[in-house]
């Protein structure tokens, strides 16, 4: 995965709190900066403030304090350069419903002030399996549909910098895929992605760098390799011939675990440490002759890392 | 300025109206002719001249000035708040344009439409009544200037609007009862001096008294005063508007 610790910050947000008029405290004073050609994922539960974050950025909610600047531009004094390096793609489907797609979708490039670009348009549609249905009015399509125009409607004007706001929220298993694809070939086009996800996965398969974000506050930014690393541990599960009452005194020195019946025996591990210790665990298992017929082995995921992070706060 | 942006909105905005052709332009022409064969041929007949006219051309101004009030009113209100409503209104929000390049394009495409009512409801009316018109630059003034003003006060409605029905009781509840009552089927000098006096308070008054000097070259209230208050009807919304898109007011959170 390449990452970009060198690259200029196409996106820094710095000191960013939001209120909203009710006294809800949406945000606490965030900073973030985001490498051009990075993508970047934004985790949280819900409520915990990624759509205000974004919703700001892009000009859609007022901050309360704090200073935005995209490229360079500042979002409220410079909007227009800031704003025309960016593509939405918001989490709710809102379209129109009588236009066509290719109506829908050229009216957006021309809102951000471009010029017409037919063979982009038709280019972006392509890539989006939209092009079929381009004289389609929106209301037709289905719910999958509705979410790539969306997405060929962020594209439309060439953003340098694009926000996915739970971009796969009740999309099938083939479409997300697809999606993904997509959010792929950008990315290598050198377009920046900062999206929004409930689907731990999703993050892990695609991000650079996850942010975690909880209660207004983000709690952690870290390169997303070395977040599992850091984070993550690996446990090796024994399933064993006979049960065991107990774990059998002079093992202390493992991190062992015994399952309810006593069928199976779990080692927990760290697996940066120089030496694991599982050669030495099998040997001292097999001198007691506790014997096991299978294997198996079990890598932390994201999503557990991301509930005990979130849980830790609560 | 971008007025590329702009151009859109306004194309889609019209494209909205094309959509919806029949509802947009047959119905306003229809109405338009019930009211001259109610008012011109059966009532007006037996009505004497009004300031030296017959009674069915006297009300085409008014006629002309109802429709495009409403029209102006209703078409940009419902323009901005159905991406409201819809939430399409984020790409509005997050594109890089002014305020004023949106009200440019919602505003200019909402009266463009009640604009080409007004010239084809006054097309009806000569088919119905003799029909000549003394002053068209002056015509075209009053209407372009009217159709913009109240399309302004329109959009600002739409932003205003929570719901359909704030939607609909502005123009039912305050621009309709003034248009009927700004002398739109009679002179306000008909009426006694007391409600003369009240009548001045009503803005519309100006307007198509304004506008009927333009076709007969006779008016209720000077020419002069009835373009100063068109002006000053122009300038308060834009006022309201722009202090709307400063501060985000029903917009932004």
């Amino acid at each position: 995965m390449p990452v970009f610790p060198t690259a200029p910050a196409i996106l820094t947000v710095s000191g960013v709190s939001k209120t909203y008029e009710g006294g809800f405290q949406a945000l606490k004073s965030v900073d973030l900066e985001i490498a051009r050609g990075e993508i970047f994922a934004l985790l949280g539960p819900n409520g915990a403030g990624k759509t205000t974050l974004i919703s700001i950025i892009c000009g859609i909610v007022n901050l309360s304090t704090g200073q935005v600047t995209v490229d360079g531009h500042d979002i409220g004094r410079d909007y227009r350069a800031a704003r025309s390096k960016i593509g939405l793609v918001p989490q709710e489907l809102t379209t129109d419903a009588f236009e066509s797609v290719w109506d829908t979708v050229s009216f957006s490039r021309g809102l951000f002030g471009k010029t017409k670009n037919p063979a982009h348009i038709e280019k972006v549609l392509r890539d989006l399996s939209l092009w079929e249905k381009r004289d389609n009015k929106i209301m037709t399509l289905s719910g999958g549909m509705k979410r790539r125009v969306l997405i060929a409607k962020a594209l439309s004007h060439e953003p340098e910098l694009l926000f996915l706001d739970e971009p796969t929220a009740g999309v099938d298993v083939a479409l997300r895929r697809e999606m993904w694809e997509v959010v792929r070939k950008l990315r290598d086009v050198g377009v920046t992605i900062i999206l929004t996800t409930h689907y731990i996965e999703e993050a892990e398969m695609m991000a650079d760098r996850i942010g975690v974000i909880s209660r207004g506050e983000l709690i952690l930014v870290e390169d997303k390799t070395e977040l599992m690393r850091k984070l993550g541990h690996k446990e090796l599960i024994l399933h064993l011939q006979e049960p065991l009452a107990a774990i059998p005194p002079g093992f202390s020195d493992y991190d062992l675990s015994l399952s309810a019946q006593g069928h199976s025996l779990t080692y927990s591990y760290d697996t940066n440490a120089e030496r694991t210790g599982i050669a030495s665990l099998m040997r001292r298992l097999a001198e007691e002759g506790i014997r096991f017929r299978d294997i198996s082995t079990k890598q932390s995921t994201l999503e557990e890392i991301f509930v005990n992070l979130v849980e830790e706060r609560a | 300025m971008n007025l590329t942006a702009v151009a859109a909105i306004y194309k889609f905005e019209m494209a909205r109206t094309f959509r919806t052709l029949m509802q947009s332009i047959i119905s306003p022409v229809i109405s338009t002719s019930l009211y001259f064969v109610v008012f011109g041929a059966a009532i007006g007949s037996r009505i004497q001249e009004v300031d030296g006219i017959s009674y069915g051309a006297f009300i085409v101004p008014g006629l002309i000035m109802l429709t495009l009030l409403q029209q102006s009113l209703t078409n940009a209100a419902f323009g901005i708040y159905f991406p409201k409503f819809t939430g399409t209104i984020y790409e509005l929000l997050s594109a890089p344009i002014s305020p004023i390049e949106i009200v440019l394009g919602y505003v200019g495409a909402a009266a463009t439409k009640s604009i080409a009512l007004g010239l084809i409801i006054l097309a009806t009316a000569a088919l119905f009544v003799d029909l000549h018109i003394e002053h068209p630059v002056w015509m075209m003034l009053f209407l372009v200037l009217t159709a913009v003003t109240f399309a302004m006060f329109g959009f600002i409605i739409g932003i205003w609007a929570d719901g359909f029905e704030k939607l609909q009781i502005v123009p039912l509840l305050i621009v309709t009862p003034l248009a009927f009552l700004g002398g739109s089927f009679y002179s306000i000098k008909m009426l006694p001096e007391f409600w003369q006096d009240v009548s001045l308070v009503n803005p519309v008054v100006y307007l198509i008294s304004g506008f009927r000097w333009a076709f007969y070259g006779t008016s209720d209230v000077s020419i002069a005063l009835s373009l100063g208050m068109t002006l000053v009807f122009l300038a308060a919304p834009l006022a309201a508007v722009t202090y709307i898109f400063k501060t985000g007011w029903r917009l932004k959170s």
